[in-house]
């Protein structure tokens, strides 16, 4: 394999931004095209790297590694299972995220599209990046970009929202900057030839003392991006304020960033530490599925109740993620993709709502079906999907992170299995106070159904939903041997120590892939 | 042979006129004078610190402050006469945009 | 060639056309489309049916492995069916029952506009109902489950303008899903215990001895929670009356006939397990009993049809549960069959009175209207004869044989439950058509001009019903009367072993007949009295007693307990935490830290006074301190 085809996946977002800037601001075709054209162009690659995956290779694949900064800091890329389905979500929901705007941002299109593009190169490189510095530094990347778009294509309270987004967040990863400087540190006296690999940092060995406050550091960065409770209250605010396209990528992908950090990073190279917080942090997790099913149920804004239900669902998916088991861990990651793509149709759906109405307060609505057929129609299968509907993506999801999670602790999956009761209460409780009942008021009945262009655009979404919940195989198939794998750091099956005078890391890799198979 | 006590002993008078003339005075042209002042005491200092040992670093460092403080001044007296342009008034008291 | 994993692929295919172009097609072509995708459908179900009787004996019946679904590590679920005698009976009863519906749906629902929509729900309904029932597995059972409870949900809210249809149906979905939150463990309890899902893996645990009594009896009684649910018994049966806010071939299909049997069906399939269990056996029995005595005490008072039949059907299925919790599954399954053709019966029938009366639901508007309707009086009253258990109707004999089973297995008290419920069942049926029927018309004017008999496609499902409801029975008949006439229980024995079945011996068998037909006409004697011979006893009986008759009226106010006790502390216990919590302790921990920053700054910023002999003097005491520091 000759192309450096990860390399291009995070730089051809990049260069559509930067065509974008040379041209011209009022030719919003021509910036659409474009911009479509890349994610489009993304989303091809994306699934070309999807079908030559080999799901039986536990290893990252497409590696790439070259010289980067001084000291050993290599630019080290390769994506296993995880990061596959994680990268193919994302550059699935990008076109139609970007088509979604169509109507909805009229001001400054140019300037949108860029901090989109921006956006994904920076959370394709987070899935992608082998190496902690080259990983800090796309996680910045996508922070900076989401914040301008709700700063200034978001609600009233944008502002407030935004800096509020940036603030946790920022407080958050500068805690895991400081611990990724003194892993560096560790990893060098250890005699790793490469410094702040990420690979290496797996089979590192770290006292314990020092892995609790390390562990410390990168949980709390990870656990606001979920978010856990209690650090989840800036994403009410964030999704109420951002705009549609903004929420739909904040819900569905950025917050699997937090989950991926915790799979990726903070279990499998503090295994110690993790396993002394986990009943904390599991605790933490089950609060959060029923704590934000409760919130979820007397939000008034439609935006807020499916930013509770997202707390609720990440939840769910972090539980498992700390149940640890194979079936946990499969359900957990399937969860995620399952829940981005209901949530975000969930948000598409209030966003097509919200440009007609101009409202998304429940009390607004009424008899919604009566006049939108077709999006009543949608928006029940988005709610379906969410509230795990056998048949459709969340309930191969839910299932097997209940069935994981009752294998490790069968308490556990009792105090969660409300979750199912909740969810259905707060989805089919919004579903009933806009949709059904009289048909409201003049305003309710001026609406219009959904256009050809929006079917186009949520229309891929319900396909690969049912796709999700009917064949979920497809992609488990390829998340198995990583997750397995995944599962083997944390229980520190693989953990080998670095010998001071290590050879070669590719022999030392080769010699880990060995042991692996 | 002056002892180098002497040198010291006027360049701490020099630098203790300054100080005070810049507390003192209140326009800027004088206390921009005052630093002036000061700054020379400490290249007295330099000079005589530097004597005893022949130390040619010493005297190379007095010659770079006399370079930079006259393009201070010019700078400086450039500052202080847009000012006096702006505000029709050379008063330190009078200046205090900067308060936060 | 088996060709019984192809009995839901018509109907689901249908659903599939109707929900994607419904809108677009015409009336007459959904009409075809629905109607005809069910009755290939029942076509194939008999087909397998006969071909599985001709091939009697030659257990164990396979399980087919259609497509596998999830694997992830230890964990596999397929989709895969198993066609077994039960599974023929319940497939014959959804698709034969459905059929019926079908066609009485295309005269009930002429005139609607979502009329497309209407059979795509249905449609898809009978092909949920077909994967619950046709499953070999738990998980693919779940599906069939919950899609069952889906259509419900969609169709009892068919008429969502109309607030209470909506909320009946949210209602129906949510009491369910408590009920799945129980069923879902209850698989998960198993899967654990046994290491799959397939119904004869865990069959095989049980005979084998791999599973612990403790275990099975947790698990057996978390799925019964499921089964409560769906099947409508206490504490979960509050759903089932508002679910009549659906059209009322809704109501016949899938709150009477087929999906409200779905737990019976369960618990039936998983007879073994229950039986070992015991205890989980037992608290099945009691809970069917007293629900069916419950259930048909509210009966006796309501005035709305729909609702009497409701009431009258959450009864009949705490005797398909009092049959199986006293190990008499295949009588249990018997009264589910006679149940789906004479309550789908009265249901359609009650809807043929709607239809005529222009919707009118209340019986005290009613009256005399055997003459004006014959041939819906006949329909109901061979379903009233039926359900309330006269002999040679089909109700007798299955209730009868429920009765006996009970009594033979030694347990009077629910034996007596269950006579108590069938003096009950006559009295408040026959309530039902004394007023309804019989006596003098109090329709309004406007009304009464109106009225007129169905459609042919309405009434041929109705004659066609009659028949099944008044001879269905032949096919259990008890084995006083006859060695081999039991044709039921012989069929459904490779699934339900005839050994778990307790027998009375034949003079208790007489006796037993004896009491159920007295029972019978004990109720109907005293509905005679009470609506017939003097009509103004139960105005009396009403003001003797008015607390009883509020509480029953009112359906012993369980709705409002779990109001008051569930829903609002819930919803206003979340509304306080997210208002004192969220908002005020998290959200303002976290905007107080901002506040907290930005005083900090101002209170920095006042150091900052702008005036150069300041700073000045902040330089000089610096300087000084510094070098005091050094040099001291």
């Amino acid at each position: 394999m000759s192309l450096p085809l990860l390399t291009i996946l995070w730089a051809l977002p990049l260069a559509g931004a930067v065509l974008l800037i040379f041209l011209p601001k009022e030719r919003r075709d021509i910036l659409y095209g474009t911009a479509l054209t890349f994610t489009g162009l993304v989303l091809a690659l994306a699934i070309w790297l999807f079908i030559r995956f080999d799901g039986a290779t536990a290893g990252p694949q497409f590696v790439e590694r070259t010289a980067w900064l001084g000291g050993g800091v290599q630019y080290h890329v390769g994506i296993d299972g995880i990061s596959l389905v994680l990268i193919l979500l994302t550059a699935f929901l990008m076109p139609l995220a970007v088509l979604s705007s169509r109507n909805a941002v009229s001001s400054r299109l140019k300037e949108y599209l860029f901090f989109f593009l921006l956006l994904e190169a920076g959370i394709i490189g987070v899935f992608a990046a082998l190496n902690l510095i080259l990983f800090y530094v796309f996680w910045e990347v996508v922070l900076i970009p989401m914040a301008f778009l709700i700063g200034v294509w978001g609600g009233p309270r944008r502002v407030y929202a935004a800096t509020k987004f940036v603030l946790v967040t920022m407080f958050g990863s500068l805690l895991m900057l400081a611990a990724i400087l003194v892993l560096g540190r560790l990893s060098a006296e250890a005699g790793g030839a490469a410094a702040f690999d990420i690979l290496e940092l797996h089979r590192l060995a770290i006292p314990a003392g020092t892995q609790t406050w390390l562990f410390l550091a990168f949980a709390v960065a990870f656990a606001v991006k979920v978010p856990m409770i209690p650090l989840h209250t800036w994403l009410p605010d964030a999704h109420v304020e951002a705009p549609t396209a903004g929420s739909v990528l904040l819900a569905a992908v950025l917050l699997k960033m937090g989950a991926y950090g915790f799979l990726r990073l903070a279990l499998p190279i503090f295994p110690d530490a993790a396993a002394r917080f986990l009943p904390a942090l599991a605790a933490l997790a089950i609060a959060g599925i029923l704590y934000g099913g409760c919130m979820a149920l007397v939000q008034k804004d439609i935006k807020a109740m499916v930013a509770y239900s997202s707390v609720s669902h990440m939840g769910l998916i972090m539980l498992a993620l700390f149940s640890s088991n194979i079936e946990s861990v499969q359900g957990a990651v399937f969860q995620m993709l399952a829940h981005g793509l209901s949530t975000g149709l969930l948000f598409l759906l209030v966003g097509i709502l919200y440009e007609r109405a101009h409202t998304r307060s429940l009390a607004d609505f009424g008899g919604v079906a009566r006049v939108m057929p077709v999006f009543a129609a949608f928006f029940l299968v988005a709610s379906l999907a969410s509230l795990g509907l056998p048949g459709l993506s969340g309930f191969v999801g839910e299932f097997l992170c209940l069935y994981g999670i009752f294998g490790a602790h069968s308490i556990w999956a009792v105090l969660a299995v409300p979750t199912v009761i909740l969810s259905a209460a707060y989805l089919l409780g919004a579903l009933r106070r806009v949709m059904h009942g009289p048909v409201a008021d003049d305003r309710v009945r001026g609406l219009r159904d959904m256009t050809w262009r929006e079917i186009a655009v949520t229309a891929p979404i319900v396909v690969l939903i049912l796709w999700l919940g009917l064949f979920p195989r497809t992609f488990l198939a390829k998340t198995e041997a990583s997750v397995s794998a995944a599962i083997r750091l944390i229980e520190k099956r693989d953990r080998i120590f670095v010998r001071t005078s290590a050879p070669a890391t590719e022999a030392a890799r080769g010699e880990f892939e060995e042991r692996r198979r | 042979m002056i002892p180098a006590g002497w040198f010291f002993a006027v360049a701490a008078i020099l630098f203790g006129l300054g100080v005070t003339a810049f507390f003192v005075r209140r326009d800027l042209p004088t206390q921009f004078l005052a630093v002036e002042i000061m700054l020379n005491a400490a290249n007295l200092a330099f000079l005589a610190l530097a004597k005893p040992a022949s130390a040619a670093a010493a005297q190379t460092i007095v010659l770079f402050i006399i370079t930079v403080a006259a393009a201070e001044a010019a700078v400086g007296l450039a500052v202080i006469l847009v000012v006096f342009r702006r505000r029709k008034s050379v008063r330190s008291e009078d200046l205090r945009i900067l308060k936060g | 060639m088996d060709a019984s994993w192809l009995i839901p692929l018509a109907p689901g295919l249908s659903a599939f056309l109707l929900i994607i172009f419904g809108r677009s097609l015409s009336r007459r072509l959904v009409t075809w489309l629905a109607c005809g995708s069910v009755a290939v459908a029942f076509s194939f179900s008999l087909l397998s049916a006969l071909r599985l009787r001709a091939a009697a004996g030659s257990v164990p019946y396979p399980a087919r492995i259609l497509l596998s679904w999830i694997r992830a590590g230890d964990f596999r679920a397929d989709i895969s069916f198993r066609f077994d005698p039960l599974a023929a009976v319940m497939v014959l009863v959804v698709t034969g029952v459905g059929l019926l519906i079908h066609v009485y749906s295309t005269g009930y629902m002429a005139r609607e506009k979502g009329y497309a929509r209407y059979f795509a729900a249905l449609n898809l309904f009978t092909f949920s109902m077909l994967i619950l029932v046709l499953a070999s597995n738990f998980i693919l059972m779940f599906v069939g489950w919950e899609g069952v409870g889906l259509c419900s949900y969609l169709l009892i809210g068919f008429w969502f303008e109309k607030p209470a249809a909506a909320k009946a149906g949210m209602k129906a979905f949510l009491v369910n899903r408590i009920g799945d939150a129980g069923f879902l463990l209850g698989i998960l309890v198993l899967l654990f215990a046994v290491g799959s899902a397939e119904f004869s893996a865990v069959d095989q645990a049980v005979s084998g001895g791999a599973i612990a009594k403790s275990t099975a009896t947790l698990a057996a009684l978390l799925l019964f929670a499921g089964a409560t649910g769906k099947s409508a018994q206490i504490p979960l049966h509050v759903w089932l009356p508002d679910a009549m806010e659906g059209p009322t071939p809704v109501s016949a299909l899938i709150h009477a006939a087929t999906m409200v049997t779905a737990g019976v069906y369960m618990v039936a399939r998983m007879n073994a397990l229950y039986a070992f269990s015991g205890t989980a056996a037992g608290v099945v029995a009691a809970v069917g009993a007293f629900t069916a005595v419950f259930a048909a005490t509210i009966a006796l008072v309501q005035n709305d049809i729909k609702r009497i039949l409701a009431y009258s059907t959450i009864s009949q299925l705490g005797y398909m549960f009092l049959g199986c919790g006293v190990g008499a599954y295949a009588a249990g399954i018997f009264h589910l069959v006679t149940h789906a053709f004479f309550k789908s019966l009265l249901f359609l029938a009650a809807g043929s009175v709607m239809h005529a009366l222009s919707g009118e639901l209340d019986i005290r508007r009613m009256g005399g209207l055997r003459h004006r309707l014959p041939l819906t009086y006949t329909a109901f009253l061979i379903g009233t004869l039926a359900i309330a258990g006269i002999p040679l109707f089909s109700g007798f004999f299955s209730k009868d044989a429920i009765l006996s089973a009970a009594y033979a297995g030694g347990h009077r008290l629910l034996w007596a439950a269950g006579l108590l419920g069938a003096v009950l069942t006559a009295f408040y049926m026959f309530r039902l058509v004394f007023l309804a029927f019989h006596g003098g018309e109090r329709t309004t004017p406007e009304v009464r001009d109106r009225i007129h008999e169905s459609p042919s496609s309405m009434t041929v499902p109705l004659l066609i019903l009659s028949g099944l409801a008044a001879m269905a029975g032949w096919i259990g008949i008890p084995a006083v009367l006859g060695e081999k006439a039991d044709l039921l229980r012989r069929f459904l024995a490779p699934v339900i072993p005839v050994i778990r079945t307790p027998h009375a011996g034949s003079s208790s068998e007489w006796f037993l007949i004896l009491t159920a037909t007295s029972a019978a006409g004990l109720g109907l004697g005293l509905a005679w009295l009470f609506y017939q011979r003097w009509p103004g006893l139960p105005a009396r009986f009403a003001a003797w007693c008015p607390g009883l008759h509020k509480i029953l009226l009112k359906s012993y106010g369980v709705d409002e307990i779990y109001q008051a006790v569930l829903v609002r502390p819930l919803v206003g216990a979340s509304e306080l935490t997210y208002r004192r919590f969220d908002l005020g302790l998290i959200d303002g921990a976290v905007n107080g830290a901002g506040a907290a920053t930005r005083f900090a700054g101002r209170l920095a910023a006042s150091l900052q006074t702008g005036r150069i002999k300041d700073y000045a003097l902040g330089f000089l005491l610096g300087t000084t301190i510094f070098l005091a520091w050094i040099l001291l």
